[in-house]
């Protein structure tokens, strides 16, 4: 039973990294009906630049400082203006073809430019266990799960109570309705993609302390997020959230109890299944739209 | 009644020789990149079959690629099988695997596809890094033999690549006949418009998967010559990263024209080894490529090129219009507006 009530807690702390990363999806989706085939990049990207900062002599505080704003320029706003906005009008499957390439692109430039070595990242949160019912439960498991709850809760809401996430909320469903009805557009859709930057950004600050940093921990972090906003329902927010504690508790207690061998698997069986019985994903909402 | 020769056939027929002869006095490194260049362009082909002409988006095709090199290892090491057995067995192996794996396809179409195909993709990785008893894990097969065909041994780099040629030769003529019958018809209908396949009477089950399968069958047949070619497999080659890849040389070729995959296969496979010499950069250049050719082209560098021909043929067209309308404009004051019309 202690045991099990750790795994939970470690799952549900893997599974709140996935749900920040496959938000990512859902916005990007929302935005522009495509899938970001980079998104863990996303978040293998910002500890790197982090650890290239603190090489390079700045203090840690400054380190994070220019990481963050360094990242969220190249990867929210340059994102959108140099890659999603030249390629969106040649439909869906070239844009994913591109942020494949992107992914390849970012990922073997931080192995070139950096280290293929995996590097200890520093914690924002000091080690420690805690006694919780007799199950041992690291501290840093519980932040994660905590800061990722603040960061998701805030931002749902933002979009549904404040007046600039309706706005976003009504682009996100209906562009040329919205513009008609004078909402800044392309303001909106920037922003959401400022939003995915940032999420990214936590989850990557989040995750390395634990995992290291490396250049190749977008893979299985994208995957597991994909993966998580699929069976979630591609479209939602809530759904996205619900798919990564979802995976999260499925990938940690396969390990345990299943095989650790075949680990990533197991949720893939689930996505698979999840996919033909209910292709909108079990919070999902059929979309309307002919393709 | 005689009629025009197809310039497809014409160009394969007359890059045979070329190919046969031109890489000769290559090394044996140069001419392992011009094999493997062959053998990519035999799995992008299959792939360019399935999304290019059907319109299915597939992230199997590295894994298809997988089994096929698997199947023979295990064929020609573990029951000692002659390679062209073990070809045979392969491309069949994956035809039915194909057809299994296109059963979801009929439900899901488009990005969910690609999601359940991403998803057997990682499947077939675990199993090929899991099951020790049959695939040497992590540790791979080695000592993967060539063949010795008609009691000629094709074990030197040069008779292997002119082996690979041939039967890349007649895959590619395999699947121009294919794609001029009504099969290959029907599956470009499938494509553009399902519906209006379906109310043609296009079985669009059966030709989903039949596609699928065939796309499949010509992974599985590269993977069965990349086995002996390398020589040595592990699950590496094969990860979802491969399928990626595999999906990108087929769109930056040309996704859905006859020697896109070949173009496409040039580009993925022969250039990063050309780039080599950058030392660990070449994927860093060769990604930066790629994003550029779908940004300027989205539909690959033969795209590129029919664009270009468009345009120039347009601009011919325009040339020859401006040189006529100073007579035609002397002759009616009409005709200047009439002309304009036409060309709208």
């Amino acid at each position: 039973m202690d045991q099990f009530l750790q795994l939970v807690v470690a799952g549900l702390a893997t599974g709140a990294i996935y749900a920040l990363a496959a938000i990512g999806f859902t916005l990007v989706w929302q935005t522009s009906q495509t899938i970001n085939f980079a998104q863990g990049e996303f978040v293998m990207l910002p500890a790197i630049l982090v650890l290239v900062g603190t090489h390079a002599g700045l203090p840690v505080w400054a380190a994070f400082a220019v990481a963050s704003v360094a990242f969220v320029l190249l990867f929210g706003f340059g994102f959108k203006r140099f890659l999603v906005e030249p390629m969106q009008r040649h439909g869906v499957l070239p844009l994913a073809i591109a942020t494949m390439a992107l992914s390849v692109l970012v990922k073997e430039a931080a192995k070139n430019g950096f280290s293929a070595e995996a590097q200890p990242f520093p914690s924002l949160v000091p080690d420690g266990m805690l006694s919780v019912l007799g199950a041992a439960i690291s501290a840093r498991d519980l932040a994660i799960v905590v800061v990722a709850v603040v960061a998701i809760v805030g931002l749902q809401l933002f979009i549904t109570r404040t007046r600039t996430g309706r706005t976003m909320q009504a682009t996100a469903q209906n562009p040329t309705v919205a513009r008609i009805l004078g909402i800044p557009v392309e303001r909106m859709i920037l922003l959401t993609f400022l939003i995915n930057a940032v999420l990214a950004l936590v989850a990557s600050y989040l995750v390395s302390p634990v995992y290291l940093a490396k250049f190749s921990n977008g893979e299985s972090i994208g995957l597991a997020a994909f993966i998580a906003a699929i069976v979630g329902g591609f479209n939602q927010i809530r759904g996205a959230l619900a798919g990564g504690f979802l995976i999260g508790l499925i990938d940690n207690l396969t390990a345990a109890y299943v095989s650790s061998a075949y680990r990533t698997a197991v949720p893939l069986v689930v996505l698979v299944v999840v996919i033909l019985v209910k292709p909108e994903g079990l919070l999902g909402r059929k979309e309307e739209r002919t393709v | 009644m005689i009629r025009r020769f197809d310039p497809t056939l014409l160009i394969l027929l007359v890059a045979f020789p070329i190919l046969w002869v031109l890489p000769s006095g290559l090394k044996s490194y140069g001419l392992y990149v011009v094999s493997l260049w062959l053998v990519m362009s035999i799995a992008a082909m299959g792939l360019n079959l399935t999304l290019g002409y059907a319109g299915l988006t597939s992230l199997a095709q590295g894994a298809f690629l997988g089994i096929g090199a698997y199947a023979t290892a295990i064929l020609t090491t573990k029951a000692g099988w002659p390679l062209p057995a073990a070809f045979l067995a392969s491309s069949g192996l994956s035809f039915a695997v194909g057809v299994l794996l296109g059963f979801p396809a009929l439900r899901v179409r488009h990005h969910y596809l690609a999601f359940v195909t991403l998803a057997f993709t990682v499947v077939v990785f675990l199993i090929a890094r899991n099951e020790q008893w049959l695939t040497g894990g992590v540790f791979g097969i080695a000592n993967i033999p060539r063949p010795v065909l008609f009691g000629s041994d094709l074990g030197a780099a040069l008779p292997f690549y002119r082996l690979l040629l041939c039967v890349t030769l007649v895959l590619a003529l395999a699947m121009w006949w294919l794609l001029k019958s009504p099969w290959g018809r029907a599956f470009l209908a499938l494509r553009e418009n399902p519906l209006r396949a379906a109310s043609l009477g296009v079985d669009i089950r059966a030709y989903t998967l039949l596609a699928f399968a065939i796309g499949s069958a010509y992974g599985g047949a590269a993977g069965s010559l990349y086995a002996p070619l390398v020589e040595f497999i592990d699950p590496a080659p094969f990860a979802l990263s491969a399928s990626f890849v595999l999906l990108l040389t087929v769109v930056a070729g040309g996704a859905g024209s006859f020697f896109g995959p070949f173009v496409g296969a040039f580009f993925s496979y022969m250039l990063p080894e050309l780039l080599r010499a950058t030392g660990g950069w070449y994927l860093i250049i060769y990604a930066a490529v790629v994003l550029v050719i779908v940004m300027i082209s989205p539909t690959g560098l033969l795209g590129l090129i029919e664009r270009w021909r468009d345009h120039r043929s347009q601009a011919k067209a325009a040339a020859a219009r401006a040189a006529a309308a100073p007579t035609l404009g002397t002759a009616a004051g009409g005709t200047d507006s009439l002309g304009k019309g036409a060309t709208q």
